[in-house]
């Protein structure tokens, strides 16, 4: 059960890779083959929230030796809520890719990049998971740049330098930790960190670990590389990097810390405090300027990731449950926002607010579905993000860290402004002025693929409000068993240890 | 034998950092290699370098390891991070000529397409082609 999250859309990717010349059967492939991965992990994720832990050894190595995959409560929690807007970018790809990308080969490396996604959020291995984010890295480099436009092969040579940089800080944090401790695997190095004799070294591999990571989930100092990119691939593609990429290198932050350097956490919090003070709020002063919805929206992701920053570095149960719930919340909503910003696109023909105009009155549906994942990312009242927030925030109270409480609302304020922006200029503005494009009847083009999945993240954005407090509770779960490596270190190690 | 090491792994990392702080697309290539060797040869004295000793624990002794052996883990380690670098660095070399081929600038202060506040002209340049793009797929 636990190989299927990785082995489906590699086996996918294959069989689309033979099927090169045949668009059909890829995109057949590309939705039947998601909403398979998509039953999977609502099976795995079953299966986690009865047993605990689902682990497994390949190749029956013992392990400490061997390469150990692990899925636990977060685990599969992001394995669900992945394949979920996996499954729709698959459907909303249908006609958000046009079929010259579709032909040089969309989808075999749409599937590649699901295989890293997924190999990243089941590994139990530093290694392992050093691998995992490669084969992301390399998918989604060649994503970037697939077309050969001028702005995405410079948007895309900043994106795979300092990429590349991240990886190199990983991978000799890998190298000291494992020289330092003689184990690669995470559930024996939770064991064997605890007894590494100097503080220094200890928090010398924390930091490296913190930049390789921060690099890749766009925190405060290195998060450059991604309004500088994200906004040049087309929308589908820039979708699928905002839900998935940056998370994973949030998740990967959790992961290596609470198992690894949770004794370092008392030490780094206060710059940690700073760094997500500062990403949230460069990202959404940065946000503000911008004048092209997908540049606006880039910046955005930045400012969220602020947030699921702050509840990393607050590192208590409910800090860290709030930052799993908000991370679960911003995947959704911020899909929903591109998937809209690429309707618009396809409707009108241009990404710039100042030439959009009067979406209002020729879809007001569409309108609708714009403003609830907007609201949510900005925290109304009672979609997602405000129960996030009100978690969130409600611990830094707690924990008497009044000045990023300031912060994180003001921030907040912002973000609502910029959303009003959007809809003042692109949904209320009159349109048909010289210049300015308007939908015409007769160009008009929304296509039911591109439909489906800004409803469905829609609704799924006001049901994850209504229905905050049972997915209060797992995340509840999932963070009170990162908080207690214990158990994780016993399912793996057998107990004893 | 490691001091050796340290101190090439630590010329191999300024040098790199160096590199990577100039202009120039390519230096910027080298540079990024540069780094991945010194990386490389840090994974490889990280498992305490041991000369003329098998790779090998015999399973018939004891649970506990006593003779001094050399330790194969680094070696896999960086087997796998050539293998990866090769095929990141063939990647990012054809990223450079074609983007060298397109853009024509090998300067990357001239690369400021995508970080600059959209212009004027860049934008109608942008959207003639966001429609043409429209309506041949509105055709299909």
């Amino acid at each position: 059960m636990i190989y299927f999250p990785i082995l489906l859309p590699l086996v996918l990717s294959i069989l689309s890779i033979f099927a090169w010349n045949s668009l059909r059967t890829q995109r057949v492939l590309a939705i039947t083959g998601s909403f398979v991965l998509l039953l999977i992990n609502f099976q795995v994720f079953l299966q986690v929230q009865q047993t605990g832990i689902l682990h497994a050894q390949v190749g029956n190595w013992p392990a400490p030796f061997g390469i150990t995959l692990v899925i636990d409560r977060l685990s599969a929690i992001l394995l669900l809520t992945g394949s979920l807007v996996i499954f729709l970018a698959a459907i909303f790809s249908l006609s958000g890719i046009d079929s010259e990308r579709a032909r040089w080969g969309y989808f075999p490396l749409f599937h590649f990049l699901i295989v890293g996604v997924n190999g990243a959020f089941c590994s139990g291995d530093l290694f392992n998971l050093y691998v995992w984010f490669e084969v992301m890295l390399m998918a989604s480099f060649v994503l970037m740049v697939l077309g050969s436009e001028r702005r995405q092969l410079e948007g895309g040579l900043k994106y795979v330098i300092l990429n590349l940089l991240s990886s190199i800080l990983f991978l000799s944090a890998i190298g000291l930790t494992y020289h330092f401790t003689g184990s690669l695997n995470l559930a024996q190095l939770t064991i064997n960190m605890r007894v590494i004799s100097s503080q220094g070294i200890a928090l010398l591999i924390a930091v490296l670990f913190l930049v390789g990571f921060g690099i890749k989930a766009a925190i405060f100092p290195f998060f450059f590389w991604l309004p500088a990119s994200y906004h040049t691939p087309p929308i589908t593609i820039t979708a699928l990097f905002s839900g998935l990429l940056t998370k994973v290198g949030v998740y990967a932050l959790i992961r290596v810390f609470s198992l690894l350097f949770a004794s370092q956490m008392e030490f780094l919090q206060p710059f940690l405090l700073i760094l997500a003070g500062l990403t949230m709020v460069i990202g959404v002063l940065g946000a503000a300027a911008q004048t092209d919805f997908r540049r606006l929206l880039s910046f955005h992701i930045i400012s969220q990731i602020g947030y699921l920053f702050l509840g990393f570095a607050l590192f208590t149960k409910a800090s860290l449950a709030a930052a799993i719930y908000f991370m679960v919340h911003v995947i959704f909503a911020k899909m929903a926002l591109f998937f809209v910003a690429g309707l618009i696109e396809k409707k009108c023909g241009s990404f710039d607010l100042r030439r959009l105009g009067g979406l209002y009155r020729n879809s007001p549906i569409l309108s609708i579905f714009f403003l609830i994942p907007a609201l949510a990312l900005a925290g109304i009242p009672p979609l997602s993000g405000f129960f996030a927030k009100l978690l969130l925030l409600l611990e830094t109270i707690r924990l008497q860290k009044y000045g990023i409480t300031i912060i994180a609302l003001l921030v907040s304020l912002l973000t609502l402004f910029s959303m009003t922006k959007i809809w003042n200029e692109v949904f209320w503005k009159p349109p048909l002025e010289e210049g300015i494009k308007s939908p015409q009847t007769n160009h008009l083009t929304s296509p039911i693929s591109m439909w489906i999945p800004i409803i469905t993240l829609g609704l799924i954005v006001v049901l994850m409000g209504i229905f905050a407090d049972p997915l209060i509770n797992l995340t509840n779960a999932a963070a009170g068993s990162l908080l207690q490596p214990q158990t994780y270190i016993e399912a793996i190690l057998g107990a004893g240890k | 034998m490691t001091l050796l090491l340290a101190v090439t792994a630590g010329i191999l990392f300024a040098t790199g950092l160096y590199m990577m702080l100039r202009r120039s697309l390519v230096k910027i290539l080298i540079g990024l290699l540069l780094l991945s060797y010194a990386v490389n040869l840090l994974l490889f004295s990280s498992g305490k370098l041991t000369p003329g000793k098998p790779p090998i624990i015999s399973f018939t002794g004891a649970s506990i390891i006593t003779a001094n052996y050399a330790d194969p883990v680094p070696q896999v380690l960086i087997l796998t991070a050539i293998v990866i670098s090769f095929g990141l660095t063939a990647f990012a070399v054809v990223l450079i000529l074609k983007a060298h081929q397109t853009i024509g600038v090998d300067d990357l202060d001239q690369l400021r397409a995508t970080d600059v506040l959209s212009e004027e002209d860049h934008t109608r340049e942008l959207d003639l082609e966001e429609i043409d793009h429209c309506e041949s797929e509105g055709d299909e």
